[in-house]
């Protein structure tokens, strides 16, 4: 099985590599038994969950509590967990599509997803079997909750700043814990936590600690701008005997389990943020062909479809890219030895051979759906504003995706020094592609693409990553070790990527379509794909004419602006009347629609 | 207890219905379990849950239906059967209870159960028409069902009233809203749905042709339902209006 592993994708090797259609897992290939799952959870949330969103809101703990545990019942809660411990052991694909659905409800799948996610899954992926045989199985049932305490008021980005200490006692049983976790997901039901803290002062390290253990209590509920059902309190901890066995993989080694958990927190954000997009999409298209004004339903004036237009493809583009992600950890993680599993060092390795990819899913979904609840409350015109619509408060919790998971900014700034750093590990040949790009650049005539469906796509995604290596490129040469105070910079390249990672997974996804059921049948997607990647590679060229900007200088920067005029020259389309088409498809099935 | 469940795949019910050369378009809709059928499911389940046995699980049409009997078997189901019709024409509720009684010619069965309707057609001939043919006891629109040994104690939703019926076994009963909460498939059970069986089987194993089982009834027209007209308001008092409401049930509405 192992084979599937080595034949994973590298991380990060979509800059140099072309994607073909078999290597690229899409929601059209999901099997029956996943589509059924799929359904259950969707069940489960509209028939259990929706219909008391309102005593959720009010953080109603005990109804929290009770429905998790109904979710629990249904094996939901324990897909990521190991069959071994009480769990299922799903594929990653399984767990991705719950949490998707989950996401339907809103606040409520933040209670959902810290108990299974970065609650639970540090001590799936990194316990001992003995901490795995003590805790999993009641977390896999939902007897008891998780969650996972890294934040504190003094080190939120900067995570490994914490103050919160642990102490050998003198008998060398338990560690003493001291310090404040600030904006605990769950702290106000969870019955066991995972916690970072330094041993001797500077030796990062996790523990479990659990609610009953002398010491540990939590303070007041935060008053929060939206995910109100969720708990989020402080959780302090005062003199908290931890005994040695409930240290978490290896003292000082914490970072290790912090930063590979945030990585998996970051493609899970991402799937949730493409659920709620959908969700959105649908109550906005809903709303807009039953709202009246002037007589006619305001669906029919095509700015309102220009932005129903605008949401699904934004839609596309996340879902597209963030189910690649997964199944790019599905073919590495599904495929782990049972030696290996149960060797923290290997799950690590997995898991953070592709943090590029996380961290930017995670800022391409989050701010998708930020700006896709944004029109639907746009499109609500008034209404939009008042609390009794759904929109209103989808609108305010998702503004918190942009910030926790690592801020977008501080995921921006992650890749191109994960890029950079695999490039000098020598995992990813930029430097040579960018030596043949220099090359070429001298002497670079404009290509006609053809004109076969995705022919101008696929041109400018090969232009895209050729704007990439020159841009990068010249960065590094010009700034050398100094690159990273570059932030804008940084930024602008990570975006540029972004991009080029979402281009290539709309048209890969749309071309395997294409070859399984012919174009007659995915005409909506090869229109958000000829629209996204038009518009994706308009920015591209934006942010890389301001990269040159800030980098080059004289006749450098002359002759630079002038290759990136040759890399960027196309025949662009009209999108306007793209964009209609593609609203008519959603308006028709009311929903999004691919 | 051999436990069999009748169960037809039909239109989500939230599915928009559109009408394309004279029948309803099933393109890009999305399909699930006659929801009544889901309670014949659920009740059958708890049936072997109370008595132990085996539930199986049949339906008679295209071989799209795996889907919908890999659910059944998910929920608690332990076999299902998937007749093919796909090679005759034109079925109808003759043909459907022609070949199922064909299947259970041989079979030796305590109870079978079944929606009471389809949310589609919504004729409920099916039921009926199958005890007929197996020449068993069948009651209709069960909202509770109760096995002793061979006695069924019955409550059938009898037009907003209940009536309260006992029948011996083997039996037939036809399900009705009210009777049970259908259960989810849990993930567990989905996981153990693809290792049940499914058998699939053709119109030939059973001894039949397609000859013996096209449709006896034609369908002439498929249309949608009038679109509803805006609400009209009478004016004037009271008389003026019961006068104006009389004059227009009779001649515009022609109800009376």
């Amino acid at each position: 099985m192992s084979n599937t592993a080595e034949k994973a994708l590298k991380g990060g090797s979509f800059l140099v590599d072309e994607l073909t259609p078999d290597q690229m897992f899409v929601p059209e290939d999901l099997t029956e038994e996943q589509q059924m799952i799929a359904k259950t959870t969707q069940d489960y949330i509209q028939n259990e969950v929706l219909p008391h969103m309102e005593t959720l809101e009010k953080q109603d703990l005990e109804l929290t509590k009770k429905l998790l545990r109904k979710a629990g019942d249904l094996g939901l809660l324990g897909a990521d967990v190991p069959e071994a411990y009480g769990g299922l052991g799903l594929d990653k694909i399984s767990s991705s599509l719950i949490t998707e659905k989950f996401a339907l409800a809103r606040s409520f799948s933040l209670s959902y997803g810290a108990h299974v996610g970065i609650g639970s899954l540090p001590i799936v992926l990194f316990g001992t079997p003995e901490q795995k045989q003590k805790y999993l199985p009641d977390l896999a049932t939902g007897k008891k909750f998780a969650a996972y305490a890294l934040t504190e008021p003094g080190s939120g980005s900067d995570a490994l700043g914490a103050k919160t200490t642990a102490k050998l006692n003198e008998a060398g049983t338990h560690y003493i814990l001291n310090g404040e976790k600030q904006w605990i997901t769950n702290s106000g039901f969870a019955d066991v936590f995972v916690v970072y803290a330094k041993v001797d002062g500077d030796k990062f390290t996790a523990f479990i600690v659990e609610r009953e253990f002398p010491g540990v209590s939590t303070g007041a509920e935060e008053k929060k701008m939206g995910i109100k059902a969720s708990s989020t309190r402080t959780l302090i901890l005062e003199d908290v005997p931890v005994p040695v066995e409930n240290v978490l993989g290896e003292i000082g080694k914490g970072h290790k389990i912090a930063f590979n958990i945030l990585n998996i927190g970051r493609y899970k954000l991402a799937v949730g943020c493409v659920g709620a997009a959908k969700r959105v999409l649908e109550v906005a298209v809903r709303y807009a062909n039953g709202r009246k004004q002037f007589n006619t339903p305001i669906s029919s004036f095509t700015l309102i479809q220009n932005k129903l237009a605008n949401m699904a493809i934004q839609t596309y583009a996340a879902e597209s890219s963030v189910y690649r992600t997964v199944g790019l950890f599905r073919d590495r993680m599904d495929n782990l030895t049972e030696e290996e599993i149960n060797d923290g060092a290997k799950v690590a390795e997995a898991i953070a051979e592709y943090a590029i990819e996380c961290s930017l899913n995670k800022v391409f979904a989050s701010e998708a759906l930020d700006y896709i609840v944004d029109e639907a409350v746009q499109i609500h015109g008034g209404y939009g504003y008042m609390q009794e619509y759904e929109v209103e408060g989808a609108y305010r919790d998702s503004r918190i995706n942009r910030i926790f998971e690592g801020t977008n900014e501080i995921n921006r700034l992650l890749v191109p020094s994960q890029i950079l750093r695999k490039t000098m590990k020598g995992d990813l040949p930029l430097l040579q592609k960018a030596q043949t790009l220099q090359e070429e650049l001298l002497m670079l005539m404009p290509e006609e693409p053809g004109d076969a469906p995705l022919d101008q796509e696929r041109y400018l995604l090969k232009n895209a990553k050729k704007v990439f290596l020159m841009v990068a490129g010249l960065g590094v040469q010009k700034f050398g070790k100094n690159l990273e105070h570059e932030q804008e910079l940084l930024a602008n390249v990570a975006d540029i990527v972004s991009n080029i990672y979402a281009m290539e997974s709309v048209i890969t996804r749309t071309q395997k379509a294409i070859d399984k059921t012919g174009l007659e049948k995915n005409q909506q997607k090869l229109l958000m794909t000829e629209v996204f990647c038009q518009e994706a590679f308009q920015k591209i060229e934006a942010l890389a004419k301001e990269s040159l900007l800030v980098i080059e200088e004289g006749d450098n920067l002359r002759m630079m602006l002038s290759a990136l005029r040759k890399l960027t020259r196309f025949t662009p389309s009209n999108v306007v009347a793209k964009k209609r088409a593609i609203a008519q498809n959603v308006m028709k099935a009311e929903t999004y629609i691919v | 207890m051999n436990i069999y469940v009748l169960m037809k795949r039909t239109f989500d019910t939230e599915e928009k219905i559109v009408i394309e050369n004279g029948r309803v378009s099933d393109d890009g809709v999305n399909f699930i379990i006659n929801p009544y059928d889901e309670f014949a499911i659920e009740e059958a389940i708890k049936l072997k849950d109370a008595h132990g046995g085996e539930v199986t699980v049949v339906t008679v049409g295209s071989e799209d239906a795996e889907k919908e009997l890999r659910t059944a078997l998910a929920m608690g189901c332990d076999k299902a059967v998937l007749i093919s019709t796909e090679d005759v024409e034109d079925t109808d509720q003759w043909s459907t209870a022609e070949i199922l009684a064909a299947y259970f010619k041989d079979k030796s069965f305590d109870i079978i159960l079944g929606g009471n309707v389809s949310n589609d057609n919504g004729t409920g001939q099916i039921g009926p028409r199958l005890a007929e043919k197996l020449g068993i006891p069948h009651v209709s629109t069960i909202v509770k069902l109760e096995i002793n040994g061979n006695q069924a104690t019955i409550e059938r939703d009898a037009e907003g009233d209940t009536e309260i019926i006992e029948a011996s076994l083997p039996l037939l009963v036809t399900a009705q809203q009210g009777l049970n909460e259908p259960r989810y498939p849990s993930l567990p059970g989905i996981m153990k749905a693809k290792k049940k069986p499914l058998e699939v089987l053709e119109l030939d194993d059973l001894d039949l042709d397609e000859d013996d089982v096209e449709a006896k009834t034609e369908t002439v027209e498929v249309f949608l339902p009038p679109k509803k007209q805006a609400g009209r308001i009478l004016e004037g008092d009271a008389d003026s209006q019961a006068k104006e409401l009389v004059r227009l049930l009779k001649s515009e509405a022609k109800v009376i």
